[in-house]
């Protein structure tokens, strides 16, 4: 559900009401200096904004883009074409189960019907309780031990629907 | 891997590779042999000597297209030819082909290795930065390779003035944040930028005109990963590796995932047959069942059949098949899976990824996926097949900005020619019964 945002005249030109904390500019700084252009960061500094959010509202992206000096067109077309960064909230948890050939080889259907009726939501939704966001991802590159997901930054290997529930519970 | 015990010379790729052990650090990597490829490429080669042995190795791409390295080094400018800029090194480490999963090996459990190997690559062709640019979901890679840097930093293997030479070089890793296109080289040049990752077009090619415009050189994790080996022991040793099963030399991360007993990535002489990759290393097949096709190297390679067993895994060999040997990880489909099923699987996965920069590949790809999906319900109309081989070849080489829908319509024009009947059988019998 899209919320409506409602801009009063008199707020128009001021400061926009986001901003960034000096953990997430020092790291973006940081990784400025990596490059000779430092909007090679856009990336990067998206993913910093996401780690400490869990997600990037729009009103982040004008900010990012002056400090990597670049502009908010340009960082609004980056941070809608790659997948993982999130332009809207996400649970507290976010579930990428792997969809590509060798999982669905193995068993990535039944992982993903147990995992959507463990959960009580679809691929795309988030619980009711913030709790996990469920996500299909492209090949983890663990073909080996298909079917596989991750959550959050953890690998999980191998994963049957009888597993959900103990490797689901480390995760609050 | 094999029981027999794995150096230097004989496994380049993986000799200090215990995974029950966990990575090395310098110290550990070094008194097995790391870093000595380096130092010698340093102290007693040139430049244009180290291209020569890796021309000489004739080692060839291993992201999937086989292009000799040399020759890719070799379109750098150098000497006079160089206007004195930046030059850079950039490591595709976007490991994202469906089926591959052999980069994350050397990544997370010889991070060394690659910094090694980024480092004497950079030598080779004058470079000023190397970048590794890792997919963002290889957490631990990411983080082993930031620990090396850090070691190697420290140890002065990178820096200004690396062991006295008076050259300077530095390395960092880009972490992207999704989406397959990335690996293609141009994308991911337009990526480790800050933009979209469209392709761009070609020439120039990245070897004069790359990131920041700049002469960049792009290659794959383990491609980079056998230089050392190469510095070392020369390129007449790395072309005996392959034991004479292939023109081509050296080791190959071979693998096998899908449904074999004990799937898995081993290092082998190139050109190793896909059989003794599938019933000696990976065990056979799971419940006994029969194999019924494979993908020689990843989601975007013709499907071959048991009869193709038996044929080296090598570029040409492959080729020759009707196929690619792209990766070399195999995937195997058995008897009782559904061509109709992988084949929709791999084109929605081809379809979700397009980058949308050109029409064909935008708009059909989604359109394959639609027949395929009513195919697999059964619910296929008269005609639906010869639509989807026109789409293999609209969608086909020469058609497209890049080779991501031609990748797409391999598996797609494969399955069709060697199941036909299984796609039959998903059609109505006449487009009435459709809505009766």
């Amino acid at each position: 559900m899209q919320n409506q945002t409602v801009i009063k005249l008199a707020d128009l030109g001021k400061a926009p009401p986001f901003e960034l904390s000096d953990a997430e500019r020092d790291q973006i700084t940081e990784e400025m200096h990596h490059y000779p252009d430092p909007r090679a960061a856009s990336i990067g500094a998206l993913k910093i904004v996401q780690k400490h959010r869990g997600w990037v509202p729009d009103a982040a992206i004008p900010v990012v883009a002056r400090l990597i000096g670049s502009d908010g067109a340009d960082l609004e077309g980056v941070a809608t074409f790659y997948s993982l960064i999130f332009r809207q909230p996400v649970g507290r948890h976010v579930i990428t189960v792997c969809d590509s050939i060798s999982c669905h080889l193995t068993g990535y259907d039944e992982l993903r019907d147990a995992l959507q009726a463990r959960l009580g939501i679809s691929l795309g939704q988030t619980t009711d309780d913030q709790r996990f966001t469920l996500l299909p991802i492209c090949c983890l590159g663990a073909c080996d031990r298909g079917p596989t997901m991750m959550i959050d930054e953890d690998l999980h290997g191998d994963v049957t629907p009888e597993q959900l529930d103990r490797i689901l519970g480390s995760y609050t | 891997m094999s029981a027999r015990k794995r150096t230097l010379d004989t496994h380049p790729l993986t000799y200090c590779i215990d995974a029950a052990r966990g990575p090395l650090d310098l110290k550990d990597y070094e008194a097995v042999g790391g870093y000595a490829g380096l130092r010698k490429a340093i102290r007693e080669l040139t430049p244009l000597d180290v291209q020569a042995q890796v021309k000489q190795a004739n080692l060839r791409g291993r992201g999937g297209a086989g292009f000799p390295t040399g020759i890719k080094w070799g379109l750098v400018p150098m000497g006079d030819a160089h206007d004195g800029g930046p030059k850079y090194v950039v490591c595709n480490a976007d490991e994202m082909e469906p089926g591959t999963f052999k980069d994350r090996l050397l990544m997370e459990q010889a991070p060394h290795l690659m910094v090694e190997s980024m480092i004497a690559s950079g030598y080779a062709v004058g470079a000023s930065t190397g970048y590794i640019f890792l997919r963002g979901e290889y957490i631990e890679s990411a983080r082993n390779l930031n620990k090396a840097l850090a070691q190697a930093r420290a140890a002065g293997l990178l820096g200004d003035n690396i062991l006295g030479s008076g050259w300077s070089y530095d390395c960092f890793v880009h972490t992207g944040a999704g989406r397959y296109i990335c690996g293609e080289e141009t994308a991911l040049i337009n990526s480790l930028e800050g933009r979209r990752a469209n392709p761009r077009a070609k020439p120039p090619f990245p070897a004069i005109s790359g990131v920041w415009g700049r002469p960049t050189v792009v290659n794959n994790v383990e491609t980079l990963c056998n230089v050392p080996a190469i510095v070392l022991n020369g390129g007449e040793w790395f072309r005996g590796l392959s034991q004479g099963k292939s023109k081509d030399g050296g080791t190959k991360l071979y693998g096998c995932s899908g449904r074999a007993n004990t799937p898995g990535c081993w290092e082998l002489p190139f050109g190793t047959t896909s059989r003794e990759i599938l019933e000696v290393h990976a065990g056979g097949m799971r419940g006994g069942k029969k194999l019924k096709a494979w993908l020689p190297g990843g989601a975007s390679t013709d499907f071959l059949l048991p009869e193709h067993l038996d044929l080296p895994m090598d570029f040409d060999t492959i080729s020759k098949a009707g196929s690619r040997m792209g990766t070399g990880l195999i995937t195997v489909v058995a008897e009782d899976q559904s061509m109709v099923s992988a084949v929709r699987n791999l084109e929605e996965f081809f379809s979700r990824e397009s980058c949308g920069w050109c029409t064909p590949c935008r708009d059909g790809l989604p359109w394959s996926v639609r027949i395929l999906k009513a195919i697999e319900r059964g619910e296929g109309r008269p005609g639906d097949i010869e639509k989807l081989m026109r789409l293999t070849r609209d969608l086909g080489p020469g058609r497209t900005f890049c080779a991501h829908a031609p990748g797409a319509m391999e598996p797609l024009q494969s399955a069709i020619k060697f199941f036909r009947s299984e796609f039959e059988s998903g059609i109505r019998a006449s487009a009435s019964a459709v809505t009766a």
